[in-house]
């Protein structure tokens, strides 16, 4: 720079210019945004603890440790009313957790088949596929769980009259009654045992897939199904292990395993909600694997069938598994909706009866958003790695 | 500059979309809000028969509500300068400690936490209920002690949700229970049988029995399992504000004692009795002290008439629900209602 | 058209008959045969199922749900015509509906020339939409001013309840999401961070805790003694919701806009603001419409979670009539309940949904040729 240009450039530093400058705009922009955002957040903050203080409400997180005194109808974690509102907490995310997972695993299944049967050669199947999408999509998830739960579940009989499945199960307007495995003082072993044949089977498919790229055959499925099922098998033997069938008591059925109506409702219309989503994904998916491959599928004398299953479907989840996350989570985000029907899952549990027996409506809606809000960035963290990984698989 | 000030334009109407949509001026007194506003804005039920609920012309009935219209009447000489705003179990202690509305007056039952830990005062006892259980006749039950691995209808957040618990596990029998947010659903449970048994208190059985298509085939069980008092509630820290809604529901317990009635309120001012006199602001200047005109009585019970007329016009023999008085009759009759005197 | 050419192609030379095409689409192989066959059955049952509950059993008269509770009776249409004015419109007041039925009148004048081809000054008219329609249709429905009688929001239910909400909810989350997402794409990092926390954590946690949110939390969070309505509140947890997911649609389009068009702009001379307003968006916002769609359908569905926080739209009030009123109760007052809100809803979102395809079709032939 020479001489002259810097004084033109000392000349141009009055502040006039500098408010034309690109970056001092910018700067100053920004520090205007932090400014607000900062004058929002102080404002809050201030406004509440005014609020509460005038109001001589209470604040603080040490509710979560007094009793919270009232029973909820399902327990995956052991609760009573003399348990405390921090392990109610626990209660209602368990359920959460509970029906998210089966709920996700349903609604792959169903989406896949009707995403399937959308790009099927066969007519019928392929528009009545499209007509299943069509409405269920269009309908608010909320109206369906009522269909399910009110129109559905309650149109069921009393428990005299209920309805006898095979199997010694029973289905009747509080639910679903089925068998449950009795094991005298053993739980913990068989638990450990199932566990360890689990971790078995994993290590026996990840053995074989390292090993060669073929597709798994039959007899290795059966294999494989073996290790988890007969130490299983053998422990429960060995504990004399029986079957308690549900006996019609005073008012319900008892002994048995029973599944709440809610519950049921609840998985049922979050799955079927959840699938004609999927459905339209797998279809996406699906449409987008060039049709080159399929032709050249065929030319290596495939079926139709082998040719969706080794050589178009593996393609098509690296389209199909991105958006397909995003729905999981919609529908684990979905299952908020249990309020409405009675399901004791976190929302309803949490921001429903402990934020009404403690008025303490701040801490308890933020430790709820923190909740999902961890589901959803643990979910995401989990996909990046995911795509990380397939990407190299993929080279 | 002109990305900073589209952008503050920007924040500037949202900000105003959340602050200031009706802001209401900083007010120490909320007497003196109310007044400058020209209406009482009183936090009701959404909907239960005898204590508040809308017709579908949206016109309010009910003793809650009634009471809204006496406070009302007391400060404007007019029960009908009242707004109500119905709220649902979760809202209402919020709505009321964030002055979105000056009583709270939705048969919520007054328990020492409410009490010290919410920001709210309860000025009183409108109605002594307590706790029972309703289930089909068919089932022949005689006491709740049989509801042994019943399941059990109950509605969330709520004082009888804790006493139902409290209920089973000091007997130690087994329950199942089915807890709904909204008194709608409890109650279409029960009546599709998902349930055995319905419990609230129960002023709202009764009421929500005349809702089910038979209600001659529910029974009540004899059992009361708790203590409800319902009462209004306003906000901590005002004591004048909660004088004026306290004495309120005095003045009408006392007209009721005194024999005041709405009919004859007017020819009663020139009773010759001074506890009426006084009551009714012919001697002494006791409305003074409440911030009140000194009529301020009869405007109440011009409005609305005493307890008595209320109560038989909203829950009694005026009503569908045939409620007796029972423990809402006066001390004088056998009753729990009693009021301090005017003097 | 296109549909109809594609099969001709597939099905090629062998079958030039209807009864070769069914043969070819339906029954090539055994296995196909009998899926269709047991697909046909099934379509034919549930039809039968549908019209036998609808028409053949149902019950089209009476004056309360006794005539509902005959053995073996089908839906229950009278409780639908006899509570029809309750589902449109809440409690509103019957004397002020001209109102209502005013504001639809309102809103069709602005959406269905929108839609069809050949009508000038689009933009215009979207304007009208989605900045003079809204205030007019709040001056009409409230109240209040020009001698119309004030109706409280608390009086507001059913359907008008729920096209208010997912109307006001558009059209505030619509410029609220594409200034989100032009933030996410700013250049400057803290405007950048700001707006990428924002939708992430709006997109992370379920609308029912915003609306609870918004219900019970945000009155503690304004200066003590202001208050807003209970709608409004619903209102801006539904916006400020609906506006991240708007976003990211709006991002994917502003994405896939190449690069020499900035460049191109830049080199016109336009500021940012122009800049972004009349080269990128508007082909960004073409790009996303299909998704810009969806978003609004999704909104228009969600509508129905203020039930939760105790507002009575459709759904709410249907349901509440179906729960609660003793009069009307029978085993089929539910379905038949349920059944009306869910073709209401259908019947809007499938409108929508239509709409954008042939919208998107139009711009991909208009962006063709």
């Amino acid at each position: 720079m020479t001489g002259e240009g810097g004084k033109r450039w000392l000349a141009r530093k009055t502040w006039i210019d500098a408010a034309y400058d690109p970056k001092m705009r910018a700067l100053a922009f920004q520090a205007l945004l932090a400014l607000v955002l900062v004058f929002l957040f102080v404002e809050v903050v201030r406004n509440t603890a005014a609020n509460l203080e005038k109001q001589n409400i209470a604040s603080g997180f040490d509710f979560l440790a007094r009793t919270a005194g009232f029973d909820i109808s399902q327990t995956l974690v052991p609760y009573t009313s003399k348990s405390t509102y921090a392990r109610a907490f626990f209660v209602g995310l368990s359920n959460t957790l509970l029906v998210a997972v089966l709920g996700i695993a349903l609604a792959t299944v169903l989406g896949f088949a009707l995403g399937i049967a959308r790009g099927s050669p066969n007519w019928l199947a392929s528009r009545l596929a499209l007509a299943y999408v069509e409405v269920v999509r269009n309908v608010p998830l909320l109206l369906q769980l009522l269909v399910w739960y009110v129109a559905v579940l309650r149109a069921l009989p009393m428990p005299q009259g209920a309805l006898a499945l095979p199997g010694g199960a029973f289905l009747d307007t509080r639910g679903l009654h089925l068998p449950r495995l009795v094991v005298e003082n053993g739980g913990g072993l068989v638990a450990a045992v199932i566990g360890l044949s689990l971790i078995g089977a994993a290590w026996l498919w990840r053995r074989r897939r390292a090993r060669a790229d073929e597709p798994a055959d039959p007899v290795d499925v059966v294999g494989r199904g073996l290790v988890v099922l007969l130490p299983v098998l053998a422990v429960l033997l060995a504990l004399k292990a029986t079957l308690a069938t549900p006996q019609l008591g005073r008012f319900n059925y008892e002994d048995g395993l029973s599944i709440e109506p809610e519950f049921l409702a609840l998985l049922i219309g979050l799955s079927t909600y959840t699938a004609a989503f999927i459905a339209e994904i797998v279809r996406a998916g699906l449409d987008g694997v060039p049709k080159g491959q399929r032709e050249a599928a065929a030319a290596l004398g495939l079926s139709r069938r082998q040719a969706l299953r080794f050589v178009i479907l593996p393609q098509a989840l690296r389209i199909i598994i991105p958006p397909l996350t995003n729905q999981y989570l919609n529908l684990t985000k979905n299952s908020s909706l249990a309020v409405a029907i009675g399901y004791p899952d976190l929302v309803s549990v949490f921001s429903g009866t402990v934020l009404n027996q403690t008025g303490q409506a701040v801490e308890v809606i933020l430790i709820t958003m923190a909740v999902y809000l961890a589901i959803s960035l643990a979910t995401a963290l989990l996909m990046n790695w995911f795509n990380v990984r397939t990407a190299w698989a993929e080279r | 500059m002109r990305a900073t000030s589209s952008f503050l334009c920007t924040l500037s109407f949202l900000s105003a979309l959340l602050l200031g949509a009706s802001p209401v001026v900083a007010q120490s007194s909320t007497l003196e809000a109310v007044k400058k506003r020209g209406q009482l804005v009183c936090g009701v039920n959404t909907g239960l028969a005898g204590f508040g609920a809308p017709d579908d012309k949206g016109n309010w009935t009910g003793l809650d509500i009634d009471f809204c219209r006496a406070v009302a009447a007391a400060i404007f000489g007019d029960g009908t300068r009242v707004r109500f705003v119905p709220l649902n179990a979760k809202e209402r202690f919020t709505a009321l400690q964030t002055g979105e509305v000056d009583i709270l007056s939705r048969n919520t039952t007054w328990t020492m936490s409410r009490d010290t830990s919410l920001g709210l005062n309860f000025v009183g006892i409108l109605y002594f209920d307590g706790q029972a259980f309703m289930v089909r006749k068919s089932l022949g039950l005689k006491s709740a002690d049989e509801l042994k691995g019943a399941s059990i209808c109950v509605q969330s957040g709520t004082t009888n949700e804790l006493n139902l618990a409290d209920f089973f596990a000091t007997r130690g029998l087994t329950y199942r229970p089915v807890v709904y947010e909204r008194l709608v659903e409890v109650l279409g449970a029960y009546a599709n049988g998902r349930c055995d048994a319905f419990t609230t208190d129960s002023s709202q059985l009764i009421a929500e029995r005349t809702r089910l298509t038979d209600p001659e085939e529910h029974v009540m069980l004899p059992d009361l399992v708790s203590k409800e008092p319902l009462g209004p509630a306003v906000r901590q820290g005002d004591a004048q504000w909660s004088n004026i809604v306290r004495w309120t529901l005095f003045a009408i317990i006392n007209a009721e004692e005194l024999g005041v009635t709405q009919s004859n309120v007017e020819a009663q001012r020139s009773s010759s009795n001074p506890e009426i006199r006084r009551l009714l602001g012919t001697e002494g200047e006791y409305g003074k002290g409440l911030g009140l005109a000194d009529d301020w009585a009869v405007s109440i019970l011009s409005a609305v008439g005493n307890y008595g007329e209320s109560f038989e016009r909203n829950l009694g023999q005026g009503s569908p629900l045939k409620i007796a008085r029972g423990r809402n009759a006066l001390w004088k009759d056998g009753g729990l209602m009693y009021a301090p005197p005017v003097r | 058209m296109r549909i109809s050419t594609a099969k001709s192609e597939r099905s090629a030379t062998p079958f030039e008959t209807w009864g070769g095409k069914l043969r070819a689409t339906l029954f090539p192989t055994l296995l196909q045969s009998v899926v269709s066959l047991v697909l046909m059955a099934l379509i034919a049952h549930v039809a039968y199922a549908f019209i036998d509950w609808a028409f053949i059993r149902a019950v089209f008269t009476g004056s309360d749900g006794s005539a509902c509770r005959v053995e073996g009776a089908g839906a229950c249409w009278p409780f639908i015509t006899h509570k029809m004015n309750l589902f449109l419109y809440g409690r509103y007041p019957e004397a002020e509906l001209w109102r209502v039925h005013l504001t639809y009148g309102l809103a069709l004048a602005g959406v269905v020339p929108l839609f069809v081809p050949g009508v000038p000054r689009k933009p215009a008219i979207l304007a009208y939409v989605l900045l003079v329609f809204p205030l007019l249709a709040f001056i009409l429905l409230s109240g209040g001013v020009l001698g119309l009688p004030l109706v409280r929001t608390d009086l507001w239910g059913g359907l008008l309840l729920t096209l208010v909400i997912a109307t006001v909810g558009i059209a505030a989350s619509f410029p609220l999401g594409i200034l989100l997402a032009l933030a996410r794409r700013s250049e400057l990092p803290f405007v950048r961070w700001t707006s990428t926390a924002y939708i992430e954590l709006v997109r992370g946690v379920p609308l029912v805790t915003v609306l609870f949110m918004a219900s019970v939390m945000l009155p503690l969070f304004l200066p003590p003694d202001v208050t807003i309505d209970k709608l409004l509140r619903a209102l801006v947890g539904v916006a400020l919701f609906s506006a991240a997911y708007l976003a990211e649609v709006v991002r994917g389009g502003l994405q896939a806009i190449p690069r020499g068009q900035y460049e191109a702009a830049d080199a016109l001379g336009l500021g940012y603001w122009r800049k972004m307003a009349f080269v990128i968006l508007p082909q960004a916002i073409r790009l996303v419409i299909p998704g810009i769609v969806n978003s609004f359908i999704a909104l228009f569905k969600d509508t129905s979670l203020v039930l939760i926080i105790g507002l009575f739209d459709l759904i709410g009030i249907v349901e509440q009539s179906v729960q609660a009123d003793a009069k009307w109760s029978s085993p089929q007052t539910a379905a038949t309940g349920y059944f009306f809100a869910a073709a209401v809803f259908w019947i809007f979102c499938f409108a929508m949904s239509r709409a954008s395809a042939a919208l998107e079709t139009k711009l991909q032939v208009g962006a063709r040729s």
